[in-house]
C-alpha cells in the first residue's frame, strides 16, 4: 500500500482546458494515472485527451465517480475551486496553483477540515505513489515504487532529493509535496501517521524550509508519535531575515522560522538532519544496507 | 509588501482609529512649519521600513519648531540599517499614562488570525517574548467574524483598567476590520497608549500586507515606497522572476525556490559566498534566462555563475537555449558552471558542447567548480 494515492484513485482534472491543466492532463494519463474527465465552467460537454469535460465538480463527480480532484485554475479562482470540489463529495483535493491569499486559504482550510476531507497545497507539486498514480506536475520518470515515504515543502527540491533516492535504488511508497505557502491543507504533522500506518512504507523523509515553525512542532510530534526511522532535510540557512525566499511561505521573522533552530529541533528529537542532499540520500541507503 | 508608518496611520484614521495629529516632512524646513502649525511638543519620527528605529536615533522629541527643525536635519539623511531616511513624520507628542503592545498576525499552525496582546508597550514583542514571555496574551479568530466576548476578555488586561476596556475594544475592531479587509499579514501597534485623558490611541503603526492579494489592492500596491525596496527585486518581480540580492560573490540561478535555497546552502557548507537568491520559475522561456544573467551581472561582486536546473516542466534544451542568446545578447566576463539534469538534459547538453561553459555533473560538482573558478584557483 501507498498512502493518498494508488491505482484506486480516480481523477478530475479542475481547469482541464486551460495551458497547464491541459498539459499535466496528458503527462498523468501518460505514467498511468486514473484520470476520468475535467472540469471547466462553460466548457461542458467538451471533451480533453478523449475525456468528458463538465461545467460543475458535482455533475464531474456524478458523471464519473471521481474521488480526487486536482486544481490548475488562476490564483483568483482557486479558493472557490477548491471548497467546490469539498462540496461535491470528492475525499481529495490537491491545489498545484501558486498565489493565492491567505485569508481565503484561512476560510477554505477550515471548510474542507470540517468536513473531513484532504487537502494537499495550494502552492505545491502534488503527490505520486510511483507506478501508480501521479496526481501534479512531478517528472514521473525520476521515481521508482519503494519503500521510503517522502513529505517536502518545496517542488524542484523534491525531484532533485527523490532522484538522488532513485539513483542509490531506493525507491519510494509516496511523495507528497505539501506547499510553499503559510496556510496549507495538510502538514508533516498531518501525514506522518498515514506513513507511520502504511505497510509498504518503513522509513520517511522530511524536507523542511525556513519560515514559521511546523518543522519545529514537527520533532515534537515524530519524537511522540512515529517510531518508523525518519531522515530530513532543512534549507535556507543562507537565507537574509526578513526576505521571502520565493515560496510566500519561506520567510524568517522577528528572529523565527531560522533554519538553525528547525535543524536544532530535529536533531533534539533523534531526527537526522543532512547538510547535503547527497549526505540524505546516503544516510537512507546505509540505513537499508 | 511592507508601509511606512505614516502610511499605516492614514490607513488606522480611515477606520476610525484615534491617533495624534502630524504630517509628513520631506526637508527640515518643512518639518519646522508642521511643528509651528501643530503648535505643541512633537515627536519627529524617521520613515523607513526597518525596526528599531528608536534605538538608532532615528526618533526624537522637540518642543519648539526649531528643536522640531534641528530633530529633522539630525534624522533626514540617516542610515539606518541600511535605508537611507528621506522623510520625517511630525506629530503631536502625547500625553501618555500607560503604554500597550496590540498585534494582529497570521497564525500559521493552526490556520486562523490570532491577537497579540502585551501590557509591555513600546518594547520589540521579540524582547518581551523572551524576557516575560508571561506579559503576552494571545487568542485565535478568524477573519470573518470578531471575537467579541474574547476579545473584551483580553481588553482589560492591556492597561489593567476597566475603564480603558470600550476603547480598547474599539481598536481591537477596527485593526480586526482592517486586517480582514486590505489581507494584511501582521498588523501592530506599540505602542498602543492610554492617554492622561483616558482615550486609547495608536501612537506607532506598522502594516505587512499579503503579496499574494495585493491584485484585489490596487491602492495599497500605489503605497510602495520604491526608494525602500532593491531595484533588482522589483524588476526581477516584473519579469516573472523571484530574485533576493546578497552580499556574496557567486551567482546563482535556479529552477523552484526550494531547489535554490538548497544550491546557495551547499555553496555556504564548501566556503563560498552566495550573491543572490534567484529562482527562474517552472515556464522555460530562454528570455528569462536572459533576464536572470542581466540581474546577477548587476552586482560587480560576483566572480562567477552557478547554473543549477533540475528539469521537470522546466526542459533543460530551452535553459540552454536562454544561456546562449544572453552570451549574445550581455557582455559576460564571469566564468560560468552549468549542471542541467532532467527533461530533455542531452538536448541541452549538446547545445552547450564547444561554448566556453564548464558543465558539472552533479549540484556538488558545480558548487565545488564554481568556488574555485571565483577564488582563482582554477581558471575557466
Amino acid at each position: 500500500m501507498s498512502i493518498l494515492v494508488d491505482e484506486n484513485t480516480r481523477l478530475i482534472v479542475q481547469g482541464i482546458t486551460g495551458r497547464d491543466g491541459s498539459f499535466h492532463a496528458h503527462q498523468m494519463l501518460d505514467y498511468g494515472t486514473n484520470v476520468v474527465g475535467g472540469v471547466t465552467p462553460g466548457k461542458g460537454g467538451q471533451t480533453e485527451h478523449d475525456l468528458p469535460v463538465f461545467n460543475t465538480m458535482r455533475e464531474a463527480v456524478l458523471g464519473t465517480h471521481a474521488n480526487a480532484s486536482v486544481i490548475y485554475v488562476p490564483a483568483k479562482f482557486a479558493p472557490e475551486a477548491i471548497v467546490e470540489a469539498a462540496d461535491s463529495g470528492i475525499e481529495l483535493i490537491v491545489c498545484i496553483t501558486e498565489g493565492v491569499p491567505v485569508i481565503d486559504m484561512i476560510e477554505v482550510y477550515h471548510a474542507v477540515k470540517n468536513k473531513g476531507l484532504i487537502l494537499i497545497g495550494p502552492n505545491c507539486p502534488g503527490v505520486i505513489s510511483p507506478g501508480e498514480s501521479k496526481v501534479g506536475i512531478m517528472p514521473g520518470q525520476i521515481h521508482k515504487p519503494g519503500n521510503v515515504g517522502v513529505i517536502s515543502r518545496s517542488g524542484t527540491l523534491t525531484y532533485e532529493i527523490v532522484h538522488a533516492l532513485t539513483q542509490f535504488d531506493i525507491g519510494q511508497s509516496t511523495c507528497i509535496g505539501i506547499g510553499g505557502d503559510p496556510i496549507i491543507g495538510t502538514s508533516f504533522r498531518d501525514l506522518l501517521p498515514l506513513f507511520q500506518a502504511d505497510d509498504q512504507t518503513d522509513a520517511i523523509v522530511i524536507v523542511g524550509e525556513i519560515g514559521g515553525d511546523e518543522e519545529e512542532k514537527t520533532a515534537e510530534f515524530i519524537q511522540k508519535n512515529v517510531s518508523k526511522p525518519v531522515f530530513s532535510f532543512i534549507v535556507g540557512h543562507t537565507a537574509p531575515e526578513g526576505k521571502r525566499m520565493g515560496h510566500a511561505g519561506a520567510i524568517i521573522s522577528g528572529g523565527s522560522g531560522t533554519a538553525e533552530s528547525k535543524t536544532k529541533a530535529l536533531n533534539d528529537a533523534g531526527v537526522p538532519v543532512a547538510k547535503t542532499i547527497d549526505e540524505l540520500a546516503g544516510l537512507v541507503r546505509d540505513h537499508f544496507a | 509588501m511592507k508601509i511606512h508608518e505614516y502610511q499605516a496611520k492614514d490607513l488606522f484614521r480611515s477606520y476610525g482609529m484615534l491617533l495624534p495629529s502630524g504630517k509628513v516632512a520631506r526637508s527640515a524646513d518643512e518639518a519646522e512649519s508642521i511643528s509651528n502649525e501643530l503648535g505643541s511638543t512633537v515627536a519627529v519620527k524617521s520613515q523607513v521600513h526597518v525596526g528599531g528605529r528608536g534605538k538608532a536615533g532615528g526618533i526624537k522629541l522637540a518642543h519648539s519648531p526649531e528643536e522640531a527643525r534641528a530633530a529633522a536635519e539630525a534624522i533626514l539623511g540617516m542610515d539606518i540599517k541600511g535605508s537611507i531616511v528621506r522623510k520625517v513624520w511630525v506629530e503631536q507628542a502625547a500625553r501618555i499614562s500607560k503604554e500597550a503592545y496590540l498585534g494582529l498576525i497570521v497564525d500559521r499552525s493552526s490556520a486562523c488570525l490570532s491577537f497579540i496582546c502585551s501590557s509591555e508597550g513600546g518594547v520589540e514583542i521579540e524582547e518581551t517574548a523572551a524576557k516575560t514571555p508571561e506579559k503576552i496574551l494571545r487568542f485565535k479568530t478568524y477573519p470573518k467574524e470578531f471575537p467579541e466576548d474574547g476579545a473584551r476578555k483580553y481588553a482589560g488586561q492591556l492597561f489593567g483598567d476597566e475603564t480603558s476596556v470600550d476603547g480598547v475594544l474599539d481598536v481591537m475592531r477596527k485593526l480586526f476590520k482592517l486586517f480582514a479587509q486590505k489581507d494584511c499579514s501582521l498588523a501592530e501597534i506599540n505602542p498602543l497608549v492610554l492617554t492622561e485623558d483616558g482615550q486609547v490611541i495608536a501612537l506607532d503603526g506598522k502594516i505587512n500586507f499579503d503579496d499574494n492579494a495585493l491584485y484585489r489592492h490596487p491602492e495599497i500596491e500605489e503605497l510602495r515606497d520604491m526608494d525602500e525596496e532593491n531595484e533588482n527585486e522589483i524588476t526581477a518581480k516584473e519579469q516573472g522572476l523571484s530574485f533576493v540580492q546578497l552580499d556574496g560573490d557567486i551567482g546563482c540561478m535556479v529552477n523552484g525556490a526550494g531547489l535554490a535555497m538548497a544550491t546557495m546552502d551547499a555553496i555556504k557548507l564548501f566556503g563560498g559566498d552566495p550573491a543572490n537568491f534567484l529562482d527562474v520559475g517552472g515556464s522555460s522561456n530562454p528570455e528569462k534566462v536572459v533576464n536572470a544573467f542581466r540581474l546577477i551581472l548587476n552586482s560587480s561582486k560576483v566572480k562567477a555563475i552557478l547554473i543549477n536546473i533540475f528539469g521537470g516542466i522546466t526542459r533543460c534544451d530551452d535553459i540552454a537555449r536562454g544561456i546562449i542568446e544572453s552570451g549574445r545578447q550581455i557582455d559576460i566576463n564571469v566564468p560560468i558552471v552549468v549542471r542541467l539534469v532532467g527533461t530533455n538534459m542531452e538536448e541541452g547538453l549538446g547545445l552547450l558542447k564547444g561554448t566556453s561553459l564548464i558543465p558539472a555533473s552533479t549540484l556538488a560538482d558545480g558548487v565545488q567548480k564554481t568556488i574555485d573558478l571565483a577564488k582563482g584557483t582554477i581558471s575557466g
